[in-house]
């Protein structure tokens, strides 16, 4: 332990050598309770792995009732007993599968995954430190995930099932007892696993800002950091400043459930019942959801464009275009995050004044958006491309984050989202640009940062199959999907047979069915190539297998518990001189020539 | 027996798949791997290519096989139906046009520019000139969206005329009650204390307030009953969860949540039976679908809507019986008259029920 005090105290690179590797580390320090933040962002990255594997397994079988609504699948009362009584999905299990689908995909995934492993990993070794400002609350916060985790889980296995009022959880629905099977338990653990999880995300985001801002190391000034840090920086500033709402929404809520409070409730008849809550507003809770809720959204995005940024960059061996600009447009982007919330309670009877305000906000949130995608495009013009698994991943991602941010359009205007709100087409949007997209970054970075977590390469063959059949799989399952959305289909609607305006799209529903069967199968695959490369994968022989500028690539190939076994090396130049006075790329380690052109 | 069946294909597939992905790992070594290398590089870069010319067609193709499921785009049934087509038909234009530009150039230049020995990267970190222009051109653009937006925002959200016809509905889990006003056209008070639905009073109205005493219930599974070209004005309410009014042939949706009234207004311009023979269509209704996630039964909390002509409107409510009398039928006229010729034939006097 006292080593680590050391390592925060002297994080100034000259004087603080060797002394980290001296102490003997056992299984489960190393392992287990480890406080090394490159270990901390694989235990982020394989639980996160974990929540996909089961997310995922979740959308495949509500995918069958809604591709199959006619058709019984014995096997499933097999494992599922009542819940699948039949063979056939009942409603109650059907909502339960949506639910945590959202919830795991959303918060366990696309943010403890993405951002904790790679918040973890990256900004010690890009920024060049030892570790983390504090290891012990890096520590902290995947214990506290691990935690949430345990807690979702375990909901699962209640009697009344976990909850299953989608993962917006909106009150009263979520609130009373009566409304719902899920509104029972299962909804008390899901709001204690969310408490857990966002106290997991405040330790690390507090972590990741206090790291960045103060242990770069000598000569890394903040306009010389690659993009990813920017990226997370920016991340952890809206997670820090926005989950504590979600939290104080979720307290009063478990206040509302348990303690006989009114905050979300007023003039309720459940049931049967009469119930004595007046004064109380449901649509409160919603202010406080969402004003997490959509910064949330770009919690899961804004890493994933950090490292698309990086990646595009590295692979086609050319700076990023217009790095200010891109810093710019992250920081509108947090900016604006915190300023159009409502725009998911259009036609919640909000003031259409006020609502006027979000749309106008919500569109500019477009301007540094196509900032972004002219840049990623402008990056590309005249390079000299490898694709990599990673750099497809990437590339993958500007396709999809355009085709979704554009759909975000017609959302975003309020009198177009009157017709499509909580239609399939809000379900196509936000899948395309920030599931998918982000998981497409997330994948990217794997596929670029695996050689530096294990010393190995994911097998590149498998690599590209998995790409090319969730590139077009997305497609094909979410793309189409816009226009039952277009024709009014409701999102949460597990059987539209009864249905006159609804009931003619049968064929679409059977075929993204299907294609979803066939995209988790691939992800499969991918988890595979994951866990059999990280022992029998092939070996990385040089420590900077892509060529990169960056400093993680300076470290041994398979860095021990302080990153670099010297002196942590100083930096003289931003990270993205590739292709500059002929040179294919020059690492920021390397002072500036003189003769070197000036210009970046 | 057919599910094993399926998993044993995927499982052997998944074998194959991975026994050829490592045996093309030796293949690389042994041929070099620079050379193998390139020669993926190549292969990539070329579907990148078709990916992007199969996608464009798919795009279109999907567009003629499901443009026509989208209940009549162009031509809502209702005014602001129509709006919200105009300001769609703006949108789709101008992100059409975005779309298939951006994705043609990141395709394109990801083809183009692949790894190639003849050439090299060029060094090209920043242009302010271009970077002002794609700031100022998307900034532009906005600005008109969302000044066409807001313009059909605040008519759709702006006040009812006084001509409009009031329409209580009371969403619960999951159905649909509507109150009409009666002849007074004011919906009487109501408390959710009130509510007893062994007492006839589902929806909690006090009957001491006397504008309750003609206002008219329709049940759960009853449709709601509209005049063509009358604009209509829907003051909405949930009894226990949020609930949400959703028209997707007239392009309206309204929350419904308890404890907080909401309203929506609207003028249906086509009927029922204009819709049956447009759409060629017998089995034609009007259907509200609930959009907003009330537990168990969301996915079948359906209601319809009848859109006729006035006189037809008018015949169908002259038959209904104000929810008061049957609250009260002591009190009420048309059966007291008959009470009071059955009570004429037989003299027993029979107790008033009180219930």
């Amino acid at each position: 332990m006292h080593g680590h005090a050391e390592v925060i105290t002297h994080h100034d690179v000259h004087h603080d050598e060797h002394h980290v590797h001296h102490h003997k580390e056992t299984f489960i320090t190393k392992y287990i309770f480890s406080q090394d933040h490159k270990t901390i962002g694989k235990q982020f990255l394989i639980t996160g792995i974990v929540w996909a594997i089961i997310g995922g397994l979740f959308s495949v079988l509500f995918r069958l009732q809604l591709g199959f609504p006619e058709q019984t699948f014995p096997i499933l009362e097999t494992f599922f007993g009542r819940w699948a009584a039949g063979g056939v999905i009942q409603p109650e299990f059907y909502y339960a599968l949506v639910t945590i689908h959202g919830t795991v995909l959303v918060f366990f995934v696309l943010t403890a995954g993405l951002s904790g492993t790679f918040a973890n990993l990256l900004i010690p070794l890009q920024i060049g430190a030892r570790d983390m400002a504090s290891p012990f609350l890096n520590m902290l916060s995947y214990w506290f995930f691990f935690i949430a985790s345990v807690i979702m889980f375990s909901s699962l296995f209640v009697h009344t099932g976990p909850a299953s009022g989608g993962w917006t959880v909106y009150p009263p629905l979520s609130a009373l007892h009566q409304a719902s099977k899920g509104s029972e338990i299962g909804m008390d653990l899901w709001l204690v696993s969310m408490a857990m999880f966002i106290v997991s995300s405040l330790l690390g985001g507090l972590n990741y800002i206090a790291t960045i801002l103060n242990m770069r190391t000598k000569g890394m000034s903040m306009t010389r950091m690659p993009l990813t840090m920017w990226a997370i920086l920016f991340t952890a500033i809206l997670g820090v400043l926005s989950f504590p709402v979600l939290l104080s929404g979720a307290i009063l809520l478990l206040f509302d459930r348990n303690l006989g409070t009114s905050f979300y409730l007023s003039d309720i008849y459940v049931a049967g019942q009469i119930l004595p809550n007046e004064g109380g507003s449901a649509i409160l809770f919603q202010h406080l959801f969402w004003f997490l809720g959509h910064p949330e959204v770009y919690i899961i995005l804004l890493p994933a464009m950090g490292m698309v940024s990086e990646i595009l960059s590295v692979n086609s061996r050319k700076p990023i275009f217009g790095y200010m600009a891109m810093v710019g447009s992250l920081f509108a982007i947090c900016i604006l995050a915190f300023l159009v919330w409502a725009h998911h309670m259009f036609v919640t009877g909000l003031n259409p004044f006020l609502g006027a305000f979000f749309v106008l906000l919500t569109l500019l949130i477009a301007v540094p958006s196509a900032i972004k995608v002219f840049n990623w495009l402008t990056t590309l013009w005249r390079g000299n491309i490898r694709f990599t698994p990673a750099t497809l991943f990437a590339i993958g991602f500007v396709s999809l984050f355009i085709s979704g941010g554009l759909t975000g359009l017609f959302l975003g205007n309020s009198t177009i989202d009157i017709h499509l709100h909580d239609t399939k087409f809000v379900v196509a949007h936000f899948h395309i640009v920030m599931g998918v997209a982000s998981m497409f970054g997330m994948h990217a970075g794997i596929y670029h940062w695996f050689p530096k977590m294990f010393g190995r390469f994911l097998n590149h063959t498998l690599g590209y199959i998995h790409f090319w059949i969730t590139m077009v799989g997305a497609y094909l399952i979410f793309w189409p999907m816009h226009y039952e959305g277009l024709a009014g289909v409701p999102r949460r609607y597990l059987d539209l047979r009864e249905w006159h305006s609804f009931n003619k799209f049968d064929d679409l529903n059977k075929m993204i069915t299907v294609v979803s069967i066939i995209v988790f199968a691939a992800q499969l695959m991918f988890v595979f190539n994951f866990f059999y490369s990280i022992f029998k994968g092939r070996k990385v022989r040089t420590p900077n297998p892509w060529g990169s500028n960056t400093l993680e690539w300076t470290t041994p190939i398979n860095p021990g518990h302080g990153n670099w076994p010297g002196e942590i090396p100083e930096v003289h130049r931003w990270a993205y001189d590739y292709a500059k006075d002929g040179r294919e790329f020059i690492p920021q380690t390397e002072p500036i020539g003189p003769n070197e052109s000036t210009d970046h | 027996m057919q599910t094993t069946f399926i998993i044993l294909i995927l499982l052997l597939g998944f074998l194959i798949t991975f026994q050829i992905a490592k045996a093309s790992e030796y293949v690389a070594v042994m041929r070099g791997e620079e050379k193998s290398r390139k020669q993926t590089n190549k292969i990539n870069a070329f579907l990148l290519l078709v990916f992007l010319i199969l996608g464009l067609i798919g795009v279109y193709y999907c567009n003629e096989k499901y443009g026509g499921k989208i209940l009549q785009f162009g031509s809502a049934a209702s005014d602001h139906g129509h709006d919200v087509d105009n300001m769609l038909k703006i949108t789709l234009v101008i992100t059409g046009i975005v779309f298939v530009i951006t994705q043609i150039i990141l395709f394109w230049f990801a083809y183009k520019y692949q790894e190639s020995d003849n050439r090299k990267a060029y060094f090209y970190p920043h242009n302010n000139k271009l970077e002002v222009l794609w700031t100022a051109v998307p900034a532009i653009v906005l600005t008109v969206m969302v000044g066409f937006g807001l313009y059909y925002w605040f008519r759709i959200t702006g006040e009812a005329p006084a001509n409009a016809m009031q329409i209580e509905v009371t969403a619960s889990q999951f159905k649909w009650e509507f109150r009409y006003p009666g002849k007074d056209k004011v919906l009487g008070k109501k408390y959710f204390k009130a509510i007893n639905e062994s007492e006839n009073n589902p929806l909690g109205q006090l009957w001491e307030d006397s504008a309750n005493k003609d206002d008219i219930y329709i049940a759960p599974g009853d449709p709601m009953h509209l005049v063509v070209n009358k604009p209509v004005r829907l003051i909405i309410n949930a009894k226990d969860v949020i609930h949400d009014v959703g028209l997707s042939h007239f392009r309206l949706k309204m929350d419904a949540v308890p404890g907080t009234p909401t309203t929506m207004w609207f003028t249906p311009t086509k009927t029922t039976a204009q819709m049956k023979k447009d759409l060629d269509d017998p089995d034609f209704v009007f259907e509200i679908s609930c959009d907003q996630m009330c537990g168990v039964g969301h996915y079948k909390m359906r209601g319809s809507i009848v859109v006729e002509s006035q006189e037809e409107f008018d015949f169908w409510m002259a038959k209904q019986k104000p929810k008061f009398y049957l609250a009260h039928p002591e009190k009420d006229p048309e059966a007291m008259k008959a009470k009071a010729d059955s009570s004429n034939v037989n003299a027993a006097v029979v107790p008033q029920k009180n219930n």
